[in-house]
């Protein structure tokens, strides 16, 4: 595969599982939990690196996941103890963030962390991080790490898709049904979790915050069914990250920045054209409606 | 003793006195602005407006080309208005909720920033290092300078909130009402969210991105624990965020290679669980005190209901446990301690025969008994009446029906229960209740 091909295939990835979990995580109203695990992860990168001593992949994805989960647990505690939702998020993610800091900081010559490289990851070096198995160079790690992450969640989704499409929309609903709501709250956060993690190691938090917020905004503006809500949005994410690759080749900027800018002018134009809620749209709804009342009056 | 002598000694370093008290100073002024974001609900703003601080300080950047922090903050204030509009703008003009609102702003505003970022860093704009000390902050890298400014914006933000304070204090909890007012509500809500920025873009240097959030939120969060009354919660709060400041500086002053901001989140968030736990009226162990008084007070009426009901149909008033926990399910445990403390008070006689554990009541538990299944049934009534017969037996604030029966309601009441057939019909001695309870004559 040539680098560029390898760059946009990993990005491309990446919008798509956070693309597909991020319709849930807004429809649900818990769009920063991205943000705040893709934060709060951190401490758990640097304990699973302390305990292993590596800087293999799966310690780190493990410790990682733990963490994200263990993030969502405190924040769901400290909300049903009465902590208003956007405290509750906040306390959490700081605090496990500034642990983090501080663990790198104590353990600086254990932990060959590069602080920048675990935020912001670096898309552009992944060609070069390729897994090897019986010998056999199968091509980059993160391809392989992503791609894993999101069959799981397309398999997890797909076999309680009825289930998480109920919590979504209507959690007392749910629960009135029988439905195991924190069950499938705490297997959404695992999902997520384990799909921040696997993704930004390679191409960096910021840009998983963004493919898990960005294009299924996008989605929600252009449709009122989940199915193809998913849909859009797994094709937007993709989209962006290609336009993303190509801006990032013109204008020798970040790829990941890029491909969250491209993401962005992707909402920008639903959010303004949409044919059911764009502003624009619906202001020439509005216009053509009131030159045929003005007709019909006179 | 040892810490005490050191941060004594580092205390006396004038270069940690300037980072001391512009940390201190930072808590102060991010507490105070905080408590209003933390009531208008927008704790995540100052994580969203420390992000989108990016794209600010690098176009100040790349247009002065100099590294004046003065010019970031400019820059930085710019775009941290441009990212409230937008929120504002999807939040109104489209279905996006809130939250995804932030999100995506957060996100979108950073990646431009990125970008901007290693655009400088591509086209060489000469001496570009130390631009990404903003997202991470290096408190130790505090000069006479930077203090100075910090101390002059926290001072203007502190006196601005106080000149303020009315309509900020409408905005925070009734924003309807202050409209009908005639206040403008949304002007309010700009300056206030103007402050909320300027007080994360000086913060930024020092705390970085991600503990400015933290900075905002967690003193006014600690701070709500402790108070019911705004102004003091602004004071406790700003108290709460110096003091993790000061904590934090003393802490990494003290110890080698630890870093300052993260320090200071952690001891804000220190406190902030402290007030969690501890506050005299939230706190969880407060709650769980009185969740544990209240169960111990429904176990001893149940008890106290059992024998008189067994009473009053015929019965020995003389019950086994098991006979109550039939009637009344409770855990085994907490019956047992119900038994002790009626007991000890003199109420009730246990003996113990054929292996069972028998329960009779005492002259004075038969008195208090047919007071309290005559306040239960008394309040039930009230209960199914409330609309007819007025009277408030409810608790302020919390709502939950309290059982102490106001002497105007007592005969209305009385009344009520012979309709259905609910008055208690054994009295234990007729000379031995008080007669002054309104005077019942059954």
């Amino acid at each position: 595969m040539s680098m560029g091909l390898t760059i946009m295939v990993t990005g491309a990835l990446v919008a798509a599982s956070c693309g597909f979990l991020g319709c849930f995580l807004i429809l649900r109203r818990m769009a920063m939990l991205g943000d705040a695990i893709s934060h709060a992860v951190l401490p758990g990168i640097v304990i699973a690196f302390l305990i292993s001593g590596s800087r293999d992949s799966l310690p780190m994805l493990l410790g990682a996941a733990a963490f994200g989960l263990l993030c969502t647990f405190f924040i769901q505690s400290l909300r049903s103890q009465g902590v208003q939702s956007d405290a509750a998020i906040s306390v959490t993610f700081t605090a496990l963030f500034a642990i983090g800091v501080i663990l790198v900081s104590l353990y600086t010559r254990q932990v060959d962390l590069d602080l920048d490289c675990v935020l912001y990851g670096e898309i552009a070096y992944v060609p070069w991080d390729t897994l090897s198995l019986f010998g056999h160079n199968i091509g980059p790690k993160a391809i392989w790490g992503v791609g894993t992450a999101f069959l799981l969640s397309l398999l997890i989704v797909g076999l309680f898709f009825k289930e998480f499409k109920i919590v979504s929309f209507d959690p007392q609903m749910a629960a009135a049904l029988g439905i195991p709501v924190l069950l499938i709250h705490y297997l959404l956060m695992g999902l997520v979790s384990v799909t921040t993690v696997a993704s930004f190691e390679s191409v960096g938090a910021i840009l998983v915050v963004a493919m898990l917020t960005v294009p299924s905004a996008t989605a929600y503006l252009l449709t009122d069914r989940l199915e193809t809500m998913l849909a859009i949005s797994v094709g937007a994410g993709i989209l962006s990250s290609l336009f993303g690759y190509w801006l990032a080749l013109v204008f020798d900027a970040s790829i990941a920045g890029s491909m969250t800018v491209a993401a962005g002018t992707f909402f920008l134009l639903a959010f303004l054209f949409s044919p059911l809620h764009g502003v624009v749209t619906r202001w020439l709804i509005r216009r053509r409606l009131r030159t045929a009342t003005a007709v019909d009056h006179r | 003793m040892n810490f005490l002598s050191q941060a004594s000694h580092f205390l006396s370093d004038p270069n940690t006195l300037w980072v001391l008290s512009g940390t201190v100073l930072l808590g102060l002024s991010s507490g105070v602005i905080g408590s209003f974001a933390f009531l208008r609900k927008r704790g995540l703003m100052g994580d969203v407006l420390a992000h989108a601080a990016l794209p600010g300080i690098c176009l100040a950047f790349m247009l002065t080309g100099s590294k004046n922090p003065f010019f970031f903050l400019i820059g930085a204030t710019v775009t941290g208005i441009l990212a409230s509009m937008a929120i504002n703008a999807i939040t109104r003009f489209s279905r996006i909720k809130e939250d995804t609102a932030l999100a995506l702003v957060l996100s979108v505003f950073f990646g431009v920033g990125i970008v901007f970022l290693t655009q400088i860093q591509h086209t060489n704009y000469g001496n570009q290092s130390g631009l990404d000390k903003f997202l991470f902050g290096q408190s130790a890298s505090l000069v006479g300078d930077d203090v100075w400014v910090m101390g002059g914006v926290a001072i203007a933000l502190l006196l601005f909130s106080l000149l303020f304070f009315k309509e900020f204090k409408l905005l925070c909890f009734d924003p309807g009402f202050g409209r009908s007012l005639g206040f403008p509500v949304g002007m309010l809500d700009l300056v206030l969210m103007l402050m909320l920025v300027v007080a994360v873009v000086i913060g930024l240097q020092a705390a970085g991105v991600v503990l400015m959030a933290a900075l905002i939120i967690t003193p006014a969060a600690a701070a709500r624990y402790w108070t019911e009354r705004l102004d003091r919660m602004l004071v406790l709060s700003a108290l709460l965020g110096g003091m993790s400041g000061a904590l934090g500086t003393l802490f990494s002053a003290t110890t080698a290679n630890l870093p300052t901001g993260p320090l200071i989140v952690v001891a804000a968030t220190v406190v902030f669980l402290i007030s969690l736990i501890f506050s005299p009226r939230r706190g969880l162990l407060a709650k769980a005190v009185r969740l544990a008084r209240m169960r111990k007070q429904a176990a001893r009426e149940r008890v106290l209901h059992s024998l008189y009901e067994n009473r009053e149909q015929g019965g020995s008033g003389e019950l086994d446990t098991e006979t109550i926990l039939q009637k009344y399910p409770i855990p085994r445990r907490r019956l047992k301690s119900a038994l002790a403390s009626l007991m000890r008070d003199g109420w009730i006689q246990v003996c113990k025969r054929n292996g069972a554990f028998r329960i009779r009541g005492t002259e004075e538990g038969w008195i208090q008994a047919y007071e309290t299944v005559l306040r239960t049934r008394m309040t039930e009534v009230w209960m199914m009446h409330e609309n007819e017969i007025g009277g408030n037996l409810r608790e302020e604030g919390t709502g939950s029906v309290t059982g102490e029966i106001p002497p105007d309601l007592f005969e209305p009441l009385w009344n009520l229960l012979v309709k259905h057939g609910r008055e208690p019909k054994w009295k234990p001695d007729a000379g031995s209740i008080p007669a002054g309870e309104g005077g019942i004559t059954p």
